[in-house]
């Protein structure tokens, strides 16, 4: 699923931290009764769950019936890292990753600078581009599988009407990851859109006329103060929006049923599959954790990698 | 303080009110009950013209019976609605009556997700064993107890031309069937005689490209004529007669390498092929009768597929067929009005053959109702030869190993794959699913 955990950028950790500046017991009390409610949630449908997964991977437990079933020790294991439709679909998976996030970074930060521009309408142009977020991944997926539809659907019948050959957007490999990548982008690219522009709004007005004054064109303003100062925030958007579209499951699901013939399944919809179609949940939960050992070793290769980046720069 | 305890006293009373009537969505949520909105609540998996007859048969129902409600919720074919059925009986929270094909039977038997036959009033009724056909009542049984009830037997059957196959001579004097043919080269002869002498520009055609389960299903019923199923000892062996498996690649090589049948097609192609009079004959499950109906010029038959390989004819098929889903509760009214909705849709059968199935219920199949229905008439004897799916956990309609077996059919009708090299692709193939641990232990 592409939705992304809102956060903005994380304001600039204050240097010094003082060891005296602890707060007050009753404070501290507040502070664990007031984060208590998320904490709890937290517990119950997050890290929960994570740990039944875990118990689950070293049982053959199914779907079908209630209880763990036998203890298989790492066989479950053994199986997912062999087999080659895990993989397969985790390269779809990646595939997506890497077909989706350079146009969902480069078109939100564009789209941001020039609506951050316009004099009149900014309002209309910021909520005009974060709508689509907001819809449901069934209703577009409904409204662009009418677009893509062979003889009748939108997109065909433009080719066809401007003599371009109609590609196959449903039924074929290269059709169908063109259809899902060009719907993801309408889809989602509103999200960092607003992290871009709520960043765009932190840069300091007075930069700008220091730039205007000393002569600099717009387009300067934009290569050399606004996209360098934005750099937290795409190194921010980059990382939320790789997670999110390793993530991907829906569209996919929903537009193309990871066909033709699982050739655009991705990892998710593999688990999906094995651990409910086929009724193998402790085997689906097997394959779950190997994709996560894989996602978290993505992200914090990329913190590391910033970290140091960040201390580099600092020293 | 009047106000204060009003207040507190109508609050009470809508809370109680709300969660008494356990109706209410909010509360049967909260619980995980099924919500009773009606008297039968049916899950089926039709949509199109079996959906259209299967709604017919629910008003049957209800005209005869106005008494019993039926709330009928249709769900997305295959894997979509098994597992949907699967967990929600898991759960607890079953429908009344459902549907299975009775290839994805043992699985559902052998999770003890559903009520034995004889548990249930049906034998009461009259549903019992001599008013069925014995292949599909035999399919029904897993390990000596009986699950489901079968609706019908769908098998893969054998459409020709009739104008293309009285040129070629292929009629009978009478020239209401084909003339009589007698094992696997007679029947590539009648396919070259649809192409040579009845002009047309395939003998046969089949949908094959991007369609394993069609591919699956006329390998299947080959080497069913030859050697016994492929997978055995619930799907954890593999059992394959390797001349079987070369003899039946080879006479599928028969028919696609000559150009007599194209190896590459995808289902659209075959309509538009068989539709516009190009090809003789088309190798297709009965239920694509009614897409080829209304078609202008084309006159077509539908006939059982001879005995090709084998001494005797195997016909490919399976069954719809109705379960009742187990269900804790045990509520006895509930499983009563169930049984008599299930014994209403076998009366009414007959509008269900409309679809191209053959009833299993013996006095449908038997009625003058069914009987007039041409072309459907023609193959009620498939239903008694049926081969269905290998007993697996992994087997069945719309299943992944259908769609994985078929797809080396599909290499192996394309030429990519020889005779001999079959059994060796067949088993690397099986192996994956053989050799995983089955989610719950077969008999």
């Amino acid at each position: 699923m592409t939705t992304v955990v809102s956060t903005r950028p994380a304001p600039a950790a204050s240097p010094t931290n003082h060891a005296a500046d602890r707060p007050a017991p009753s404070e501290r009390r507040a502070g664990r009764l007031l984060t208590a409610p998320f904490l709890i949630v937290y517990l119950l449908f997050l890290a929960g769950p994570l740990l039944v997964g875990v118990v689950l991977s070293f049982f053959n437990t199914t779907t079908v019936k209630s209880g763990l079933g036998d203890f298989v020790g790492l066989s479950n294991y053994q199986e997912v890292l062999g087999d080659s439709l895990f993989w397969q679909s985790m390269w779809h998976s990646v595939l997506f990753t890497l077909l989706t996030t350079p146009p969902l970074v480069v078109l939100a930060l564009g789209v941001a600078i020039l609506a951050s521009r316009i004099r009149r309408g900014r309002l209309f142009y910021r909520i005009a581009f974060f709508v689509p977020y907001v819809v449901p991944s069934s209703v577009v997926t409904l409204v662009f599988l009418w677009m893509y539809t062979p003889q009748i659907g939108l997109l065909p019948k433009v080719f066809d009407a401007v003599g371009l050959p109609v590609p196959d957007f449903i039924g074929s490999t290269s059709g169908g990851w063109t259809a899902v990548v060009l719907m993801t982008v309408w889809w989602t690219f509103g999200f960092n859109f607003v992290l871009y522009t709520a960043a765009i709004q932190d840069v300091p007005a007075d930069v700008y006329e220091a730039a205007a004054i000393d002569g600099a064109s717009p387009w300067q303003q934009i290569r050399h103060i606004t996209v360098p100062l934005l750099g937290r925030t795409t190194s921010l958007v980059l990382i939320l929006q790789i997670l999110a579209s390793l993530k991907v499951f829906d569209q996919i699901y929903q537009l193309l049923g990871g066909g033709p013939d699982q050739s655009t399944r991705p990892v998710i919809e593999y688990i999906y599959d094995t651990g409910f179609t086929a009724y193998r949940g402790g085997y689906g939960a097997a394959a779950t954790m190997v994709y996560f050992v894989i996602i978290v070793a993505i992200s914090a290769a990329w913190y590391g990698l910033r970290r140091r980046r960040a201390t580099g720069s600092a020293a | 303080m009047a106000r204060r305890r009003f207040l507190a006293l109508s609050g009470g009373l809508a809370l109680t009110g709300g969660l008494a009537a356990c109706s209410s969505p909010l509360a049967s949520g909260l619980t995980g009950s099924q919500p009773d909105t009606a008297d039968v609540i049916f899950w089926n998996l039709f949509t199109g013209g079996d959906g259209a007859n299967m709604v017919l048969m629910e008003k049957a129902f209800q005209k005869a019976d106005p008494g019993t409600t039926v709330e009928a919720t249709v769900l997305g074919w295959g894997n979509p609605y098994y597992t949907k059925l699967a967990l929600a009986t898991a759960s607890g929270t079953p429908p009344d009556v459902g549907i299975t094909h009775l290839s994805r039977l043992p699985l559902l038997a052998a999770s003890g997700l559903l009520q034995p036959v004889r548990d249930t009033p049906l034998g009461e009724l009259g549903v019992t064993e001599d008013k069925f056909t014995p292949a599909a009542w035999k399919k029904a049984t897993v390990d000596g107890t009986v699950y489901a009830v079968p609706l019908d037997t769908h098998p893969f059957v054998l459409y020709y031309n009739v104008d293309i196959a009285r040129k070629a001579g292929l009629l009978n004097s009478a020239g209401d069937g084909l003339v009589p043919l007698k094992g696997g080269e007679d029947f590539v002869a009648a396919v070259k005689a649809m192409k040579d002498a009845g002009g047309a520009r395939y003998g046969a055609v089949m949908s094959i490209t991007a369609d394993p389960s069609t591919a699956w299903r006329f390998f299947s019923m080959v080497y069913s004529g030859l050697a016994g199923p492929i997978v055995t000892d619930s799907g954890t062996k593999i059992v394959i007669d390797d001349e079987a498996m070369q003899e039946t690649v080879a006479f599928m090589q028969s028919l696609t390498g000559p150009d007599l049948m194209p190896r590459n097609l995808t289902g659209a192609g075959a309509n538009a092929l068989f539709s516009t009079g190009k090809a003789g004959f088309l190798f297709d499950g009965e239920w694509q009768i009614p897409s080829y109906r209304g078609v202008k010029g084309l006159k077509f038959d539908v006939v059982p597929f001879p005995a090709l390989l084998g001494p005797k004819p195997v016909a490919y098929a399976d069954s719809h067929a109705l379960i009742l889903p187990r269900n804790d509760r045990g509520d006895e009214t509930r499983t009563r009005n169930a049984s008599k909705f299930v014994r209403s849709l076998l009366d009414s059968s007959a509008v269900w053959a409309e679809g191209g199935h053959i009833p299993a219920w013996l006095p449908t199949q038997k009625s003058t109702a069914f009987l007039e229905l041409s072309p459907q008439r023609n193959y009620v004897q498939a239903a008694f030869d049926a081969q269905y799916d290998p007993v697996a956990w992994y087997t069945g309609a719309g299943s992944d190993f259908q769609g994985v077996i078929g797809g080396t059919v599909i290499e192996a009708l394309a030429g990519r794959i020889t005779p001999k090299g079959m059994a060796g692709a067949m088993r690397s193939a099986l192996k994956r699913y053989t050799t995983s641990r089955p989610p719950v232990t077969m008999k």
